[in-house]
């Protein structure tokens, strides 16, 4: 009997202590703020080793944040992971997610705006301190929603020795649509080995149309992501001009150009132009084997291009301290010398002009001159297309534009159903 | 108490089958039904709950013309891509059957295309057809062609991806008919030599019908791929220009993934599954009586 007593209280002691050690576990675990960050890669390069370096660094300045930072695979599958994570339960705190997914996460509920998070006046300056262009796709009904990072604009890029062999200036991109055609019937060889020019129309053509629209000064949409101006004549007019390009001026290859060659296109000479993402920029460097040159986009009524790329977001689920932790992260990583690091390593733009202003960034703008273009054409950029049911939205008018540049439909057929179709999805948002 | 021998054996049973069951139905039977459930509710955000619409989904499909397109399209898919490639593997199979130098080498060349990923082949495919730097232009180039811009015409861009399709599947199912005609007692061929048939009547009057079997495996499993294989699609096309290359499973990944309409997914599946069904069934009752198994 005293033997059992003995045994049982043992037991109850062992299990006390049991119960006293995970306590104390817990209680240690809890004192760590730990956040969950997904974040795509869109284009080539070693830039999930980039980002691990600037969390490390983050983690190392701040130990009572642990950040765990996924790699998501590219923009869809990290707006599609972090969905499904959202829905199991298990949140990510923060992401980086495609600037354009602005209007379908509010409308899941899945994010907070910045504007209530933001407490201190500092932190209010903060908010202000990013290129405005930049923030136009993270802002909607006065709040701002996202947070830019990885951002990029198109530039044209072009082969100063065809140039040279075709008699132009090789310092003097063309400015205009009117010198652009003329340019691009010179560079244009008749035994079709190399092309004027080449604006790449798989992937994202509604991002390459964002800019010919800009530039004949129209935009596609509201800021409220309501309503389109896919038929708009100034938006008939841009689209024209792009099948003219193949079928009338015959400069560029007619049908549609694939994105994912046209690099390889540009760098073995197929073409002297070609319009790209500022996020080519690094590779170009290294893989051209002849002089080249960046340019901003040419200009009909008015220079311009969309931005386009990656915004931070803060999610819904999350406690008040992981939105503190959360804005720590997002502040560190586009405070002015991170992004300066960040836009050197990847070819995408500073986000401030303070990033621009830093020293490193500054000495290598100067020995680097086109790594400044994106920039300097901020001061035209618009918005990158988002509406509500924006993948719908965005499908009509990519195959608007698909179907006016293989000649199935004409320009202003093709825009004027496309239209139709965003006014029945976007009715019930108005 | 006691169970009785019989019941015994009903327990046996039952325990034997439950850990296939529970997978089955957690990822085959569940989603079927979840997935025909959703497909007659409508889009459900968190400003406006889902909610039951009946066949509104299945009317809306009805009058999506992307819809029939990318049917259409599935159904050439379907027709450029299995005989074209049940047809090479056969002869492929008759080639490495036989002795000849090199066989084994013949083989694994056949064969090489199956080991690669998708992906992976799409992505050098991707590099065959571009225009102008292309390989096939560049051949062509030397026969004096002008480059085509092979993904780019929604005219072409359709063969293109049936013949890098048929590429890719003919090698796999070459390794079913080489089985096959290895279980095909020699003394046939021998006897047909005898009676004095030609080769031509021998294959079609013995060789073939011996080869039914494997053909009905193959084609069903063809015809599966058809409707299931999109991967490609993601490298080469992303089902365009203006959907002239895309494909029922891509458009349904489209809708839900890109579109977040999961309800209208949802009834596009419904729609893949049922003509899924309908094939195997065909394939299964009808074709099934007409085969000779030894």
């Amino acid at each position: 009997m005293n033997m059992m007593i003995r045994k049982t209280l043992k037991g109850a002691a062992a299990a006390a202590c049991m119960t006293a050690m995970t306590f104390g576990m817990t209680a240690m675990a809890q004192a760590k703020t730990e956040l969950t960050m997904y974040y795509p890669v869109a284009v080539g390069g070693p830039l999930t080793k980039i980002v691990d370096g600037m969390i490390a660094d983050f983690e190392k300045a701040n130990p009572d944040i642990d950040v765990n930072a996924i790699y998501a695979g590219n923009y869809n599958d990290a707006r599609i992971k972090a969905l499904a994570a959202l829905k199991s339960g298990k949140p990510a705190q923060l992401s980086v997610m495609f600037s354009i997914d602005l209007y379908e996460l509010i409308e899941q509920d899945a994010i907070i705006p910045f504007d209530e998070v933001v407490k201190t006046d500092e932190e209010k300056a903060w908010l202000k301190s990013f290129y405005p262009t930049l923030m136009q796709n993270g802002v909607t009904g006065g709040k701002t929603w996202g947070i830019p990072f990885q951002r990029s604009t198109i530039v044209m890029y072009y082969n100063k020795d065809a140039f040279k062999a075709a008699g132009l200036d090789p310092e003097k991109a063309p400015a205009s649509w009117d010198e652009l055609v003329a340019s691009g019937k010179k560079l244009t060889k008749a035994d079709g080995s190399q092309w004027g020019m080449m604006i790449p129309s798989t992937g994202y053509p509604y991002w390459m149309f964002g800019a010919l629209t800009m530039q004949n000064d129209q935009v596609l949409m509201n800021g409220a992501g309501t309503r389109t101006n896919f038929d708009a004549p100034a938006t008939v007019e841009a689209l024209q001009f792009w099948k003219d390009l193949g079928s009338k001026h015959k400069v560029m290859p007619e049908g549609t150009i694939e994105w994912g060659t046209l690099r390889k296109n540009f760098l073995e000479g197929k073409t002297a132009i070609m319009w790209h993402s500022t996020g080519n920029l690094t590779t170009v460097k290294k893989k051209a084997k002849f002089d080249f040159g960046v340019a901003m986009l040419p200009a009909n009524k008015r220079r311009g291009t969309p931005t386009g790329g990656g915004n931070f977001y803060i999610f819904k689920k999350t406690t008040a301290e992981e939105r503190t932790a959360a804005m720590k992260l997002i502040k560190f990583m586009t405070s002015p010398s991170r992004s300066a690091e960040w836009s050197m390593k990847t070819g995408y733009m500073g986000i401030s002009q303070a990033a621009y202003d830093t020293d490193k960034l500054k000495e290598y703008v100067k020995g680097f001159p086109y790594a400044a273009v994106a920039r300097d054409q901020l001061n035209f950029a618009t918005a990158e297309l988002a509406t509500y049911q924006t993948g719908r939205v965005r499908k009509a008018l990519d195959d608007a534009i698909q179907a006016a540049l293989t000649g199935a439909k004409t320009p202003e057929a093709a825009l004027k159903e496309t239209q139709a179709t965003a006014d029945r999805l976007l009715k019930s948002y108005r | 108490m006691r169970l009785s021998q019989d019941q015994m054996k009903h327990v046996h049973g039952w325990l034997l089958l439950t850990p296939a069951a529970i997978l089955l139905v957690s990822f085959t039977h569940y989603p079927t039904v979840a997935t025909l459930i959703n497909s007659f509710f409508s889009k459900g955000t968190a400003i406006r709950p889902s909610r039951f619409i009946g066949f509104d989904n299945y009317r809306s499909m009805a009058e999506d013309p992307i819809f029939w397109k990318v049917l259409g399209n599935n159904l050439w898919f379907a027709l450029g891509t299995i005989p074209t490639s049940i047809a090479l593997a056969i002869a492929m199979a008759l080639l490495v059957n036989r002795a000849m130098p090199g066989r084994s080498f013949v083989r694994m060349a056949y064969f090489t295309p199956t080991i690669l990923p998708m992906i992976a082949v799409a992505n050098i495919w991707l590099f065959f057809y571009t225009p102008d730097i292309g390989l096939i232009d560049k051949v062509l180039g030397w026969f004096g062609f002008a480059g085509h811009n092979w993904l780019g015409d929604p005219s072409t861009v359709l063969p293109a991806i049936i013949i890098m399709t048929v590429w890719k599947e003919a090698g796999f199912f070459m390794i079913f008919y080489l089985a096959a005609l290895q279980n095909i007692p020699p003394e046939l061929g021998e006897a047909a030599r005898l009676e004095g048939a030609n080769r031509w009547y021998f294959f079609r009057r013995v060789l073939f019908p011996l080869l039914m079997p494997t053909t009905l495996f193959v084609l069903i499993n063809a015809v599966l791929n058809s409707f299931k294989l999109v991967d490609h699609l993601f490298v080469l096309t992303k089902g365009g220009p203006d959907n002239a290359s895309n494909l029922l499973l891509y458009y349904i990944f489209e809708s839900a993934f890109s579109f977040f309409d999961t309800p209208y997914a949802a009834t596009l599946t419904v729609v893949l599954l049922g003509l899924l069904a309908a094939m195997a069934l065909v394939q299964f009752f009808v074709l099934d009586r007409r085969i000779h198994y030894r």
